[in-house]
């Protein structure tokens, strides 16, 4: 007979204790309120609730990536709805953090073809710069956050990671590395992330062809 | 509409049934007196199809279906004993028991478990699953209900019903997958009077009783049937007992009355059925309390009334006691102490029993979710009479108006608050305000009086005022009665019917407590707890209380004699509709107490004037001679109509409300008896300063 170990709850679920809060009373700033208009606008008066997710990844930009307590109560009583309704809804989606995360959100990808074009280098690479070891924790200086994740749809050009609201792709370890290294030294994401990718993108270049 | 038609095959054989469109597999195997095993599933709740439990193989279809939410269809041939209906059952069983543990042996659903008594029946023997089970934190949520979330099958009937039916939404799911979790997710105390439901409905044993834990096994309970007395609505209970001590109280189902719910103050507060009584009689001696036997304590209540005149005697009873009980109090008082001084109306209502109409609710419960628009005028139905709220939410969820004249208070649902005193009702009768015209326009208009509104100064003239309104708006006609007094307490109604308030000038509550303040009785008989500060019962009098528990208006008492508890008498019960119901002993009083009217009928035997009744039968005919109705129970009579009060001038004080979420867990000497409802109540005070301080 096999054994295998207890299944691992996902670290994101709070489990008996109190979760995390920030302890502000918070409230949307200007820019914010504008913002929170345009996306209620959306949907039609009574169906406030629609706007739920939109606004919870909008109040996790405002708390610095994650999701305070404070803050799904927050868009609860912009939308109207009992606090548990928005509980269920940012604790069911992986990417809404409910815990505090790093200055860099490293997310990478290790699902099937990220693995087999080598994600397991990017994983020890994030892992050796951050200094963390396994997925979901945050390196002591709170420069990173580590988390392990599923296809983010950049397969073709995989091994990739998301950082923030950038990907890189076509990573290796050794790439990986700089990136880091480039990010903690205060450098512009944009000089490795975002790159156009000719092999999915024939419009863009035109080197289709070649490519192939 | 149109018919369908679908057969139900089992072993028993083909059957064919009809059912409407729009009705479910389920539905039609119901309809075909089949059973099919279901967890999620439940007929007062919304569909969910999240458990399977519930599939059936449909011929023609590729794979089984949920038959709790799969629509019938014509023709449909369902098989309900097929290899692969049979081996679905076994599947899904398979996997609802690879993450439950199995604890049977310590679980207190034990013996009365939907998943135990389902593996039984239509699981396998083995399972595939060699894995570990997951492990999940328990929640706390409150003194109520205890939580093993590990034994949660995620069938979410607990979230469904405090979400629609309970109207606290502070039960959710959150996670996903296997890292799913059924709970308020930031740890806090349920707020609702009506969570134990949820320990009913919960088909295992992740939600159980809290004080029940560990005390009874359910094959160990002999059972009563019985009728609640925490507030008016006569709720159908069981009350389960072993060994002469009641360990629980559940619901039975009750279509005309409580659905199959029930408040938590019904549910919760056994345990002061055994705290704190008075088990054997007591007189002062040397300024102490101390146990005597029966004939000593008759003994100084004959020494306290002699040479007493009759006007310096008074008798107060309270609101716990069933009919036989306030027959029996009244005749006392008024036939073997020829005393008129005597009341049943603590909170000085200014109704009597000369207008039957003018207590009660005319309109059945069963026959609210009718209504099409409904006035509220200085009640607060979530907290004087739960069940009846559950029903009125259920009319405001239909989109039906529903608007208040009085505190704003929280419902569980919306309403419009039209002002808080009396004098809108005139503006709404003559249409000057919009739901005035709602009113007009509706067909089947509700309007439900609280019955602190009669506790006011002027309270005929709002009585009088409200039901001109109702008349004026149709809610009294032949067809439909939608003008309604909502009593909060269990013994009022009876009370009223038995007349147990003065009927020759003699003093009223007010003018006994004033002769009380003013040392000018020398005699007081108390019934129980009167729901009046206990400085106001003070007095050089001599109290005699007959009671149940050792309270603090029983201590200052002379003699005190011991009385039984609802749960130890047969006794007939009348709830706010006017139903006269019986509820049957299930224990013994305990120790010396006795049932109230025997203690009546033998003390005016040993003052030498007994009552005329000898036995309860001989009670219940006397009881019928007055008042017809309690010739049969569980029957429904609406009373003749007759407009109550009377024309007057109305204040413009506001309308207060006696029972709010402040007090609910302790308005009445049961619940302060009862060290759960205690804590419950904590609990919403220790809540309410945490916002408060926020
Ligand atoms: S706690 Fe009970 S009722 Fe609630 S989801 Fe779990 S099994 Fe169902
Ligand atoms: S597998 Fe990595 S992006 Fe799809
Ligand atoms: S009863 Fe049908 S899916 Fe649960």
């Amino acid at each position: 007979m096999t054994t295998v170990a207890i299944t691992p709850m996902n670290e994101q679920q709070h489990t008996g204790q109190t979760p995390k809060t920030l302890g502000l009373n918070l409230v949307w700033d200007k820019a914010e309120k504008a913002k929170v208009k345009s996306v209620l606008a959306k949907y039609p008066k009574g169906r406030e609730r629609s706007a739920t997710i939109p606004l919870l990844k909008l109040a996790q930009d405002k708390c610095g990536g994650w999701l305070p307590v404070d803050a799904m109560q927050l868009v609860a009583d912009t939308v109207n709805e009992p606090y548990i309704r928005v509980y269920e809804v940012a604790t069911f989606y992986t990417m809404f953090n409910l815990k505090p995360v790093g200055k860099f959100h490293v997310q990478v990808c290790t699902n099937c073809a990220c693995l087999i074009r080598g994600s397991d280098g990017v994983t020890k690479a994030v892992k050796d710069i951050a200094g963390v070891d396994s997925s979901g924790a945050t390196s002591k200086d709170g420069t990173f956050t580590f988390t392990e994740v599923e296809c983010l749809g950049a397969c073709v050009a995989a091994p990739m990671m998301q950082i923030g609201t950038h990907y890189f792709t076509h990573l290796t370890e050794e790439k990986t590395k700089d990136i880091l290294n480039h990010l903690k030294e205060g450098g512009d994401p944009l000089k490795y992330a975002d790159t156009p990718n000719a092999a999915s993108d024939p419009l863009h270049n035109g080197d289709y062809e070649e490519h192939v | 509409m149109t018919n369908l038609t679908l057969t139900i095959i089992s072993k028993q054989g083909e059957v064919e049934v009809i059912v409407p469109q729009g009705a479910t597999v389920m539905d039609a195997i119901k309809a075909a007196e089949q059973q099919v095993p279901h967890f999620c599933y439940h007929k007062r709740l919304s569909i969910a199809g999240n458990c399977r439990m519930c599939l059936v193989e449909v011929e023609g279809a590729p794979k089984p279906v949920a038959s709790c939410h799969w629509p019938a269809n014509d023709g449909m041939r369902v098989n309900l004993d097929s290899e692969t209906t049979i081996n679905a059952r076994k599947g899904t069983m398979e996997l609802l028991l690879a993450n439950h543990p199995l604890d049977c042996p310590i679980c207190d659903q034990g013996g009365e478990c939907e998943l135990q008594d389902q593996a039984v029946a239509f699981g396998s023997d083995r399972s595939q699953f060699q894995e570990m089970k997951r492990a999940v934190d328990d929640k706390e949520i409150g003194a109520k209900i205890k939580t093993v979330m590990t034994r949660c099958i995620h069938c979410m009937r607990c979230v469904r019903f405090a979400t629609e039916i309970a109207g606290v939404e502070e039960f959710g799911a959150t996670g996903r997958g296997v890292d799913t979790q059924v709970g308020t997710y930031v740890e806090e105390a349920l707020q609702s009077e009506l969570a134990g439901n949820m320990i009913d409905l919960c088909p295992v044993g992740a939600l159980t009783n809290k004080p029940y834990a560990f005390t009874a096994r359910p094959w160990e309970l002999q059972h009563t049937d019985s009728i609640d007395v925490m507030d008016g609505v006569g709720t159908h209970i069981r009350v389960d007992h072993r060994a002469g001590k009641v360990m629980r109280i559940v619901p039975r189902e009750c279509d005309a009355i409580n659905e199959e719910w029930m408040s938590d103050t019904a549910r919760f507060s056994w345990d002061a059925l055994s705290t704190n009584r008075l088990t054997t009689p007591m007189v002062r001696k040397n300024g102490k309390l101390t146990a005597c036997g029966w004939p000593e304590a008759f003994k100084k209540i004959e020494q306290s009334l002699k040479k007493v005149g009759r006007d310096k005697i008074a008798g107060l009873a309270g609101d716990l006691h069933c009919a036989e009980d306030y027959y029996a109090f009244n005749a006392f008082m008024k036939e073997t102490l020829k005393t008129d001084n005597v009341d049943a109306r603590g909170d000085g209502a200014c109704v009597d029993s000369t207008n039957h109409a003018a207590y009660i609710m005319h309109t059945p419960l069963a026959d609210i979710e009718k209504a099409d628009a409904v006035l509220l005028i200085g009640t607060n139905p979530r907290h004087e009479a739960p069940l009846l709220n559950v029903r009125l939410r259920c009319l405001v969820q239909s989109g039906i108006p529903i608007a208040m004249v009085g505190e704003e208070v929280d419902l569980t649902y919306k309403y419009k608050l039209l002002g808080d005193n009396p004098q809108v009702l005139e503006d709404i009768a003559n249409s000057k305000n919009s739901f005035g015209k709602i009113l007009q326009k509706a067909e089947k208009p509700l309007i439900i009086l609280g019955s602190n509104v009669l506790t006011r100064p002027d309270a005929k003239a709002v009585l009088f005022s409200a039901a001109s309104l109702a008349e004026g708006i149709g809610a009294v006609t032949e067809n439909w009665r939608g003008f309604n007094v909502l009593q909060r307490m269990a013994g009022r109604v009876a009370a009223l019917d038995m007349a147990v308030h003065p009927v020759a000038g003699g003093l009223e509550t007010k003018g006994i407590l004033k002769a009380l303040s003013e040392n000018k009785l020398d005699v007081l008989f108390q019934y129980g707890d009167i729901e009046v500060p206990c400085e106001m019962l003070q007095s050089t009098a001599t109290k005699i209380y007959i009671g149940i528990h050792l309270t603090e208006q029983a201590q200052t008492a002379d003699v005190m004699l011991p009385a039984a508890a609802y749960t130890e008498k047969n006794g007939l019960w009348t709830n706010i509709e006017g139903r006269v119901q019986e509820a049957k002993a299930a224990v013994q009083p305990p120790l010396q107490a006795k049932e109230d009217w025997k203690i009546f009928r033998a003390l005016s035997a040993e003052l030498g004037k007994p009552l005329p009744f000898n036995n309860q039968a001989q009670l219940r005919q006397a009881i019928v001679d007055i008042c017809a109705i309690y010739n049969e129970p569980n029957m429904l009579v609406q009373p003749e109509w007759e407009r109550p009060g009377k024309a007057g001038k109305m204040k413009d004080t506001p309308f207060t409300l006696p029972v709010t979420v402040e007090n609910y867990y302790q308005t009445n000497e049961i619940l302060r008896a009862s060290n759960t409802m205690v804590a419950c109540q904590a609990e919403i005070l220790e809540k309410r300063k945490v916002e408060e301080a926020a």
